[in-house]
């Protein structure tokens, strides 16, 4: 099955943590075959949320929701079950201070 | 379907009673979600309903309605697969297995009883909600109807249908594992699964609300629950929990009076114990001590087994209690346990030992809400003749249940304190 890590965080301490520590972890993710794809996020004041009504566009600054929690990556894995799956989200670094939401990927109705 | 002689059709419900829950087990693991095994079951309820009394009932009951249930559930994948194509895939690969039918006769215990751990670790998988593994647990391993799990929870039964389909939406969507966890992961898994057990029986013992005090099924079937646990892995905390469990239902019909008020262990007949129970309870807390993994679940059987031990109040070892509390309190730090330990000590020392923990656990605000903090400082108080006081914390001891024989019995402690001064 497919999974998504979103990797969620505040955004101070997620800075001390060292960029080759995830590098490190997504490489042996993508060694034994289960990383599909994984990017690191720019932090949220970078952020420009998008809608479209009634066809106008409308653009405005920042996230979607303002939380303290912000959204710093993902990965999307492959694994054999929810089990697997939580014991890869465990070892992505900022596991440990900040949290990892793993949503089973769906596949369009077509 | 035929008439079926009354005699015949009681036999056949009395195995499927029997076997219902263990051949789920299996369907769950052969088809492979929870809703085709059910109705699969079903299925073969009434296959055995027409087939049984024509043909005799099969040496082994068991193999034979998962034989039939796996047939039916099989059969009903094909069919919807002409209709459904994201069910040829599955339709398929349960064809290419159908030499698996001959081994289905020979289905061991083992192997029923892997089926049967494995449906109990997906319902208390850590990754479903707290309510829906209890419910899940009770439909699903128990067997109970969603009607009787929503009434013992005082739930509408909607919302305890809603909860039970979407647990079993998430089991299949996010791809929960029908499976046994791997040994290094066991303990903490099974932690899940005692102290959903421990819930359902703490429900049944100790309704959080309403206005009757116990509601027994709910602690039968967690003993159930916890005898199929001490049988399926006899570890030190199934042990401990099953002895624990004993041990505090043995006080059952003493623990309340005829108004169904709370009656104070000090103060219960101790004739009315379950000797049997205890005795029971006894004998799996050695058990669980001989393993030498020693939980907190062993350690509140431990508590209770020496107030079991004493046929008088006055003989129960306060000391030895606090010890334990001691040690249950760096195993398992609570407030709730340090409140427990405050009585031990009270009893041990005296009550202005225990007031000055009682007091030392409420100023650090944890526990502010909890009524039985309050009605054991009404209660030392009172000992110590600070009547005042005592009549305050029973006041806010009363604002803060929800139960109503509780409430009563905090009532007539308030009244007698009204008498004597």
């Amino acid at each position: 099955m497919k999974y998504v890590c979103l990797v969620y965080g505040e955004e101070g301490p997620m800075r001390d943590l060292p960029d080759s520590d995830c590098a490190a972890y997504a490489g042996s993710l993508q060694a034994s075959g289960h990383l599909l794809v994984g990017q690191a996020l720019q932090p949220v004041e970078t952020a420009t949320t998008v809608r479209v009504r009634n066809g106008k566009t409308t653009v405005v600054d920042g996230p979607f929701a303002e939380t303290k929690e912000q959204l710093a990556g993902f990965y999307l894995i492959d694994a054999a079950d929810l089990d697997e799956a939580i014991r890869i989200a465990s070892g992505i670094p900022p596991a440990r201070i900040g949290s990892i939401e793993v949503r089973p990927a769906r596949e369009l109705d077509v | 379907m035929r008439e079926v002689n009354p005699l015949m059709r009681a036999r056949i419900e009395a195995i499927y009673r029997s076997e219902s829950r263990r051949v789920l087990a299996t369907l769950i693991r052969l088809l492979g979600d929870f809703d085709r095994a059910e109705e699969a079951l079903s299925d073969a309820l009434v296959a055995a309903l027409e087939q049984w009394p024509q043909e005799g009932i099969p040496d082994n009951p068991r193999a034979w309605l998962v034989s039939a249930g796996r047939f039916k559930g099989i059969d009903t994948i094909r069919r919807r697969a002409r209709f459904d194509k994201s069910l040829r895939a599955l339709a398929h690969e349960l064809d290419d297995d159908a030499e698996l039918t001959d081994e289905l006769a020979d289905l061991d215990d083992d192997q029923v009883q892997d089926d049967q751990l494995r449906l109990i670790f997906t319902c208390c998988h850590p990754a479903l909600a707290e309510d829906a593994r209890v419910a899940l647990t009770l439909r699903e391993v128990c067997g109970l109807t969603t009607e009787a799990i929503a009434s013992a929870f005082l739930t509408a039964v909607p919302t305890m249908a809603q909860r039970i389909v979407r647990a079993k939406a998430k089991i299949r969507d996010a791809g929960i594992p029908y499976q046994v966890p791997a040994p290094h992961e066991l303990p903490e898994r099974l932690d899940t699964v005692l102290r959903v057990v421990y819930l359902v029986f703490n429900e049944g013992y100790f309704a959080s609300s309403g206005d009757t005090l116990t509601r027994a099924d709910l602690s039968a079937e967690a003993i159930r629950l916890g005898r199929l646990l001490v049988e399926l892995l006899p570890q030190g905390e199934t042990f401990g929990l099953l002895a624990l469990m004993l041990l505090t239902e043995a006080r059952r019909a003493a623990r309340t009076n005829g108004e169904g008020e709370p009656v104070l262990l000090e103060d219960q007949d101790r004739s009315l114990w379950d000797r049997e129970l205890v005795n029971e309870g006894l004998s799996l807390l050695q058990q669980a001590l001989d393993t030498r993994h020693i939980g907190a679940y062993t350690l509140q059987a431990a508590i209770a087994a020496e107030h079991a031990k004493a046929a008088d109040p006055a003989e129960t070892d306060w000391g030895r209690i606090v010890g334990l509390y001691d040690v249950l309190a760096s195993a398992a730090p609570s407030p709730v346990v340090e409140l427990n330990r405050a009585v031990a000590v009270a009893m041990r020392d005296g009550p202005a030992a225990g007031l000055e923990l009682v007091d030392a656990i409420l100023a650090r605000g944890e526990l502010e809400r909890y009524h039985l903090a309050y009605a054991a400082r009404a209660d030392l108080c009172r000992r110590l003749g600070r009547n005042d006081e005592a009549r305050e914390a029973y006041q806010r001891a009363l604002a803060l249940t929800t139960q109503e024989p509780e409430r009563r019995f905090l009532e007539r402690r308030l009244q007698e304190l009204r008498v004597s001064t």
